[in-house]
């Protein structure tokens, strides 16, 4: 049984088609990196995914909770915004800037969702967000404002603050692209950790030995269409796809 | 965002809604309070207006208590009134919205030096003249060379803008005309050799220049000038009471009494009145009393006791003008983030509704607007008290100011913080509500706070339509006592403690929300400016 389901998933902005037929299962626990050039549409995948960019054609569906549409033209009907809420709240999306509320504090960051969004009472919400702050290992900084974080403390609260959703799926949108090389690491060891509690994760990165190390099938992507799907060991050093393989020549 | 829309509604309600809902039920409150029913008439006390900086004689702060209004159209008025069995209250407005504010119904009769002309009767009706005057000329005392029109054929003459002597100089022609606001600077600029004369309405040469050792008043009575008391032209009733109460105070000797104690009796007047005997100064006189109280050669110290007198009254007026800005930025802080919102999230139609408003208001002076609340609206069957009227006009105004101040706010919380809350499974209500409101009223706190400031400035504009706030009491007490320095800066001092006590709140709100790193290189970079040994002295 997949958690993840996408079929012939489709999107483009204006004439640029971005994406041009996705179909991809992933199964519960997985870890699944994304790579691929520049401007391939990773992120666009990923954000169409969780419905932050409308899809225009093809059916996703993540955790019971699907988003579909017959064509481009189809008009969107007011359920659309509904559904797609309804499946974010299963998904928990990281991105590459980190993105906490600068209003508010680490800790209110992390409870914010569960208290408006899930209703839950406060103080169950402080408690489940404390557990989750030490287990990025930023107990000692809840008070702190993102502002007084550095980069790497920063994208693990955004973890934690993603997690506190109880998501079945984690989206990362390249997570370390913007921290310092030194920092890079506390970031993937969370990864790893929650990789080894069985949650299923969708990394698009460029840190090409993580991907090798730490994940269960490699995606590589280009102009919008899935070249290679492949364990990294396989992969990394023996590609099916010419394509891939200049692509990964690069890094090797 | 197309959800956004169907959102809208409810993020009104969530953000916005109550102060403007009080405002609301205070606004129609008042609507319905100031509307008096006519047939319990007789009993009320008539209400009449004046221009409280017209200056002595004719209605001014008396000068040893300046909260009283005193001047012989008060006690004329007063006199009427008492002959008719009832009170008399003022109601104060500019000289500008005198006619205006009659037929609008805001005060039963005006009196304040209303010339009766042919112009005028067109509108209003007059009763039989109260006073009788002529025209005046002034020059220095050292000139010798003028002492009719003739002689001021081609020299400067001073006179006031719309008056009947600016009109007579025109007729008269040859004759180079300055036309002035107020009196006191006429007669300044004669004595400073600006002009070579000033022609104006006997009563304000006997008070300001007669008194003034420069100058001296020259030549014949020039014309004749009749000052009536002006009604609504459907008032036929109360205008015959009134011509009938006039009649018996010319008979008593009543009216002449006023005028022999303000020093204006004068052989027009015995003429107009039947009354041959001679003028006379009958104790307790106005006018000596005025002379004596507003002796313009002060010392400092007596300047000093004089402005501590003044205190009392000018905080009044404060307080009037920090009360009308407090609730007209109330209503522009709410209505502007309305409007903001209506323009970003709402529907296509809602939002030019918005677009619209936000043009005509930014596009047409606040003035205006101000103007046509107070004196437009009535026309339709909306009155509003001057301070509702006030408050609306500031308010409405200031709305359109805060609503682009939100909207660049709210623009300037990047897309990407919104996504950050959508990603998080909450709605677009949810995610402008926590995430992005609250952020953009960061952005937004500098320049609302600027607005405010400028907001208790223009709230000076609302002296036009009644309001008796710092502004007009500068007006009042300048023209009363001839300082315009004095008490300008006293009154400027005024706005600046009504505005410091904001800035402060300002400063400390943004500090608040601003996240304490910043607030520390903040500090690091003025330790680094001050030196350290100054900042540690400061703590
Ligand atoms: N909102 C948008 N409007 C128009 N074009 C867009 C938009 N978002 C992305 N694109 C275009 O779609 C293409 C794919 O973009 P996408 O961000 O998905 O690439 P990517 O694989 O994530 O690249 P990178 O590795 O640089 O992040 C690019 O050509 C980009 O310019
Ligand atoms: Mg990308």
């Amino acid at each position: 049984m997949s958690i993840v389901s996408i079929r012939g998933l489709k999107k483009s902005f204006g004439e640029h088609e971005v994406l041009k037929g996705i179909d991809l299962d992933i199964e519960p626990g997985q870890l699944i990196c994304f790579i691929g050039r520049s401007g391939c549409g990773k992120s666009t995948l990923l954000r169409t995914l969780n419905g932050l960019e409308v899809l225009d054609e093809g059916e996703i569906e993540i955790a019971g909770h699907s988003l579909s549409r017959k064509s481009k033209t189809d008009p969107l009907d007011d359920k659309f915004e509904k559904k797609a809420q309804a499946l974010r709240k299963h998904c928990g999306m990281v991105f590459q800037d980190f993105r906490l509320f600068p209003h508010m504090s680490l800790l209110e960051n992390v409870v914010l969702a569960q208290t408006v969004g899930q209703k839950i009472p406060r103080d169950e919400a402080i408690a489940k967000s404390e557990a989750l702050l030490g287990k990025v290992g930023l107990q000692a900084h809840k008070d702190k404002m993102p502002l007084q974080l550095s980069g790497g403390q920063s994208q693990r609260g955004a973890i934690a603050r993603a997690l506190a959703l109880s998501p079945a799926v984690m989206l990362y949108d390249e997570p370390t692209s913007a921290l310092d090389p030194e920092l890079v690491d506390e970031v993937l060891s969370v990864m790893k950790a929650l990789d080894q509690e069985g949650m299923t994760q969708l990394a698009v990165t460029h840190e090409m030995r993580f991907a090798r190390d730490a994940s269960d099938y490699v995606v590589y992507m280009e102009e919008g269409s899935i070249v290679e799907i492949g364990a990294p060991d396989v992969l990394f050093s023996s590609p099916k796809d010419d394509r891939t393989r200049q692509f990964l020549r690069k890094f090797l | 965002m197309k959800a956004a829309s169907r959102e809208f509604w409810k993020i009104f309600l969530t953000a916005s809604g109550t102060p403007l809902v009080v405002l609301a039920a205070a606004a129609v409150g008042a609507t319905f309070s100031f509307t008096s029913c006519p047939d319990a008439r007789a009993a009320e006390p008539i209400r009449w207006a004046a221009d409280t900086e017209s200056g002595a004689p004719l209605v001014f702060q008396d000068p040893k208590e300046p909260t009283k209004i005193i001047g012989f159209e008060r006690e004329v008025i007063e006199g009427v009134a008492r002959h008719l069995g009832r009170s008399a209250t003022l109601v104060h407005n500019s000289w500008d919205g005198l006619i205006p504010g009659l037929s609008r119904g805001n005060y039963d009769v005006i009196i304040n030096g209303l010339e009766i002309t042919e112009e005028r009767k067109r509108e209003i009706s007059f009763t039989d003249p109260y006073f009788v005057t002529f025209e005046q000329l002034a020059v220095r005392r050292d000139e010798s060379t003028i002492g009719s029109l003739a002689n001021c054929r081609g020299k400067k003459v001073g006179t006031l803008k719309f008056s009947l002597a600016q009109t007579m100089l025109e007729k008269f022609g040859g004759i180079e005309i300055v036309t002035y606001e107020a009196e006191p600077t006429a007669y300044e600029d004669l004595k400073n050799g600006r002009t070579d004369a000033v022609l104006l309405d006997a009563p304000l040469a006997i008070y300001n220049a007669k008194p003034n050792p420069a100058l001296k008043l020259v030549g014949a009575p020039i014309g004749s000038v009749l000052y009536g008391i002006g009604l609504k032209k459907s008032d036929t009733e109360l205008l015959a009471q009134m011509n009938g109460a006039l009649a018996e105070m010319v008979k008593s000797g009543e009216l002449r009494r006023i005028y022999d104690r303000y020093n204006l009796w004068n052989p027009l007047m015995a003429e107009r009145f039947g009354d041959s005997r001679e003028a006379a100064l009958e104790p307790p006189t106005m006018y000596e009393y005025y002379l004596n109280s507003t002796n313009r050669e002060r010392t400092i110290t007596e300047r000093l006791k004089l402005y501590v007198t003044f205190l009392p009254i000018l905080a009044k007026g404060a307080l009037t003008t920090l009360n009308i800005s407090l609730v007209a930025m109330v209503l522009a802080v709410g209505l502007g983030l309305i409007l903001a919102l209506m323009r970003l999230y709402g529907p296509k139609p809602v939002a030019i509704l918005s677009l619209i408003y936000i043009e005509l208001i930014r596009g047409t002076p606040l003035l205006i607007q101000l103007f046509f609340i107070f004196y437009a609206l009535p026309h339709v069957g909306i009155r509003l008290s001057p301070f509702v009227a006030a408050v609306l006009g500031l308010g409405l105004n200031y709305a359109a100011y805060e609503a682009e101040n939100y909207r660049a706010g709210i623009l300037g919380v990047a897309k990407a913080q919104s996504e950050a809350g959508l990603a998080l499974g909450l709605s677009n209500r949810q995610t402008v509500r926590y995430i992005v409101i609250p952020q953009a009223l960061r952005i937004v706190i500098p320049p609302i706070t600027n607005d405010f400031i400028s907001l208790l400035k223009d709230s000076s504009l609302v002296s036009v339509i009644t309001m008796v706030e710092l502004t007009k009491l500068y007006g009042q007490l300048a023209s009363t006592y001839y300082d315009f320095l004095g008490i300008g800066l006293l009154v400027a001092m005024f706005y600046l403690l009504l505005g410091l006590p904001f800035v402060r709140l300002a400063r400390y709100v943004e500090n608040r929300l601003t996240p304490t790193e910043a607030k520390e290189q903040r500090i690091g970079l003025s330790k680094r400016l001050l030196g350290r040994a100054l900042t540690s002295s400061l703590k």
